[in-house]
């Protein structure tokens, strides 16, 4: 009976595991990579419940009754790349970090903080 | 994984399956975009970004336990919450009931477009659509802030000599890339203008031509490719596209009507709709393109300059 949730679930395991890559890890590209886990797994949830059993792509012709739902698509699709525009301000933030401190490990980083002060 | 080059490439794999999950979910105009952004530029920016920064991670930090703690209670709570859901297909979900069988039903007569996503993005959402383009355009601006450097001729010597090494030993690729070039340009053409009637429109558009650029510039290095494109020229395209955009709504302010509403552009409604989307994603074309160049020329100019 709840198997019928399992969309959800999947979501939700992809979403965790790149959570667990942004907090577990130093690294700050790997933390961007996290992210970009995490972001894909939230494109999962909006576009598996635009999903209709028996449906078709929102593109409208003769003879099809049902589409998909259209409003989750547009969203994600205007996300999508969004994403790819902030991903590359975050990737241009780390490399000035790895100019400035000569390391992009978010302890080393600290440690070189602390000794400024 | 240590070597953050495997990392970014499953990534990239990774990117592409979820586009061919989109598919399968019937959501053709997203897995279109995630294909040409996720699998191609994503993980080329990755790649440049890592060649600056070091590819491999630091071994020590990296403490699980409390992570995973975190991670398992949250999970655990975000599947609680699920429990209530509609289920995965149903066609009486609360999603369905609202706004979209307007869309579905009605979007033919008042936009005369076959595309609902493409009269969904470019008319119904028209404003939203506006804070996305501009939200692109500022963090390319952000990246620019961030990454632009001087360049120096010297360098531009070395490089010039080594890419001429490269492209030596690469000939066959060099050959059938560039015989590809215009047949992907003209593509991204295609997509920009076919965009009402299938699958497409700016974004997707924009990003195919980027990427063809990106080609080029991987193929005949950085100094030729400065010599091809004007960065000056670029940036002003870039802004060029959000005015357009933006002026469209303010045509239609100005003539008596709501921001964003094309009927003021023609007598004729439907005539006024075909108009306002054709401007609209040749705005977003025009900036999603010129941004993901500026962005791409900035991180490998400044990779050159290290």
């Amino acid at each position: 009976m709840l198997m019928g949730l399992y969309n959800y679930w999947v979501v939700i395991v992809l979403m965790m595991v790149g959570f667990y890559i942004v907090i577990a890890h130093g690294n700050l590209v790997k933390k961007i990579v996290g992210l970009s886990i995490f972001q894909t797994s939230v494109f999962i949830f909006y576009i598996s419940m635009a999903m209709v059993d028996g449906g078709t792509a929102p593109i409208l012709d003769e003879g099809i009754k049902q589409y998909s739902n259209p409003l989750p698509h547009v969203l994600i699709l205007t996300a999508i790349v969004v994403g790819i525009a902030t991903t590359a301000l975050g990737l241009a933030l780390i490399v000035r970090i790895k100019e400035a401190y000569g390391s992009i490990e978010e302890e080393e980083i600290q440690k070189k903080d602390n000794l400024d002060c | 994984m240590k070597d953050l080059l495997a990392v970014v490439m499953l990534l990239g794999i990774y990117s592409l399956l979820s586009a061919s999950l989109f598919v399968a979910m019937d959501a053709v105009d997203v897995a279109f975009t995630e294909a040409a952004v996720g699998a191609g530029i994503s993980t080329l920016l990755m790649l440049v970004a890592i060649t600056m920064t070091g590819r491999s991670e630091y071994p020590e930090r990296h403490k699980p336990l409390l992570a995973l703690a975190v991670v398992i209670v949250t999970g655990s709570l975000l599947i609680y919450g699920t429990l209530d859901m509609p289920y995965f297909g149903s066609a009486e979900a609360p999603i369905h009931q609202h706004v979209a069988p307007r869309y579905i039903n009605d979007s033919m007569q008042e936009i005369g477009v076959p595309n609902i996503v493409t009269s969904v993005l470019a008319s119904y959402r028209a404003f939203d659509t506006f804070g996305e383009v501009v939200v692109i355009f500022t963090a390319g601006i952000g990246v620019l802030a961030l990454l632009l450097v001087a360049r120096r001729s010297e360098e531009d010597e070395k490089a010039d000599l080594f890419n001429y090494s490269m492209h030596e030993q690469h000939l066959i690729l060099r050959i059938v890339t560039k015989m590809l070039i215009p047949f992907i340009l003209l593509f991204a053409f295609y997509v920009q203008f076919h965009g009402d009637f299938g699958p497409g429109g700016g974004f997707q558009a924009g990003v195919i031509f980027a990427s063809a650029i990106f080609l080029y510039v991987m193929l005949f290095g950085m100094t030729t490719a400065r010599r091809v494109i004007n960065q000056s020229f670029i940036q002003m395209i870039a802004a060029t596209g959000v005015l357009l955009y933006g002026s469209v709504g303010v045509v239609s302010l100005l003539s008596g009507k709501e921001f964003f509403d094309y009927s003021a552009l023609s007598s004729d409604p439907v005539a006024g709709q075909h108009l306002g989307i054709l401007l609209i994603e040749l705005g977003v074309g025009l900036t999603v393109a010129s941004i993901m160049i500026i962005i791409f020329f900035n991180f490998a100019s400044r990779r050159g300059n290290q």
